[in-house]
């Protein structure tokens, strides 16, 4: 249906001739742009739904005193359901060890929220298809998972800044929100979220839809096709200064990919773009000593690029 | 009354301070607003994502930019 009222309005409207390049990349702009905007808002709205029910401080209850691999694989999937903002890493990850959680296990946690995503999901979902998004989802649990227990297993508490195991945490009363109020902040949360991010989906599938129309097929398949090894290293590390705009950049990948960047890369890059960033690294520095910080950009890109690899190989 | 807006200096947490002095002025109540930017301080109150509104010493609410009207319902 919104792809008849997008080749409607490129073809009968505006009057370009199917087949030719401005006409197609038109298309295809509309059609992805509808698409994808009518997914965000959807899930959006569900996904704030289901976050009410999982603040932060009932988050760290359930973590608190679990043991390593129970806890980290409970971490890693409440970091799914769990509201995260990258401004707030500092109070959560103080609040997280404070209270018993251990190193590894809020490590698992503080992978798997940024990276898996209800935006990054539905991006994937709506321009790749479920098939990636479950397992791009998979895929970044596992990394959150073995991440984190690798970090526990290192024993580096003593590379958290020292104030951290001296702050006085209290314990807030949060007064759970009836449903109504759990409708408006739904509402207000993805107003808020589309707002932010949709130059970037306009500019991400415009760029995209460019791609599509203009750049020779296979025009890549010799740089970021499977069968060179340095692609996946350099994708994950020109993810890493491309933080918080997955919005955008799951357009270009997804017209890059077409034209014969492997499957595996795209998957790296994606986890790159979202898992390490440079400002949260900035952020996490308050609360982490530089070989902790360190150590787990480390062993999160080391996981990253083996996705990469195994999935270059796989598919 | 002394209303405290817990938060590291994030721009959500600049546009809830401003919500809150609106509604404050649109209340007509008296009260103090104060921002509460370091973290020992906002953790002593057990708060985990920010921005955090504080009235006498009890968090209305966590990790989220109220709306004028919302705010000046939970006014005493």
């Amino acid at each position: 249906m919104l792809k008849s009222f997008a080749d409607y309005i490129v073809f009968t409207i505006i009057g370009l001739v199917p087949g030719s390049r401005l006409g197609e990349a038109l298309d295809f702009f509309i059609y992805d742009t509808l698409k994808i905007f009518l997914l965000l808002t959807t899930i959006i709205y569900v996904v704030a739904i289901i976050r009410t029910s999982f603040p932060p401080e009932k988050t760290k209850r359930m973590l608190s005193h679990k043991r390593e691999y129970i806890g980290n694989v409970l971490a890693a999937l409440l970091g799914i359901v769990t509201p995260f903002c990258s401004c707030s890493a500092v109070p959560l990850f103080i609040g997280f060890v404070e209270s018993g959680v251990p190193l590894g296990v809020t490590f698992s946690f503080l992978i798997s929220s940024p990276m898996v995503n209800e935006v990054a999901l539905i991006m994937l979902w709506g321009l790749f298809g479920w098939k990636i998004a479950l397992i791009y989802v998979g895929t970044g649990l596992v990394v959150a998972i073995v991440a984190g227990i690798v970090i526990g297993k290192l024993k580096m508490e003593k590379y958290v800044q020292d104030y951290v195991w001296e702050m006085q945490v209290g314990n807030a009363e949060i007064v759970p929100l009836n449903f109504r109020e759990k409708l408006g902040y739904a509402h207000e949360y993805t107003l808020e979220l589309l707002k932010k991010i949709w130059p970037y989906v306009i500019v991400g599938v415009g760029l995209g839809a460019f791609i599509h129309g203009f750049v020779p097929q296979d025009f890549l398949a010799r740089w970021a096709g499977p069968d060179n090894p340095f692609a996946v290293p350099i994708a994950v590390a020109l993810g890493v200064p491309l933080y918080s705009n997955a919005a955008g950049v799951i357009p270009i990948i997804h017209a890059l990919m077409e034209k014969g960047m492997a499957i595996g890369t795209v998957l790296a890059f994606m986890m790159a773009v979202t898992a390490l960033s440079l400002p949260e690294a900035i952020i996490l520095k308050n609360v982490l000593k530089n070989r902790l910080l360190l150590t787990f950009f480390g062993i999160v890109a080391t996981a990253i690029i083996c996705v990469g690899y195994l999935f270059n190989a796989l598919l | 009354m002394k209303i405290e807006i817990l938060g590291t200096g994030c721009s959500k947490c600049k546009s809830l301070y401003e919500n809150t002095k609106k509604a404050v002025e649109e209340s007509g109540k008296d009260a103090e607003i104060i921002k509460v930017e370091e973290i020992p301080k906002i953790m002593a109150y057990g708060v985990m994502s920010t921005p955090a509104l504080v009235i006498d010493g009890q968090v209305k609410f966590s990790g989220k930019v109220a709306s004028i009207g919302e705010i000046m319902g939970l006014l005493p």
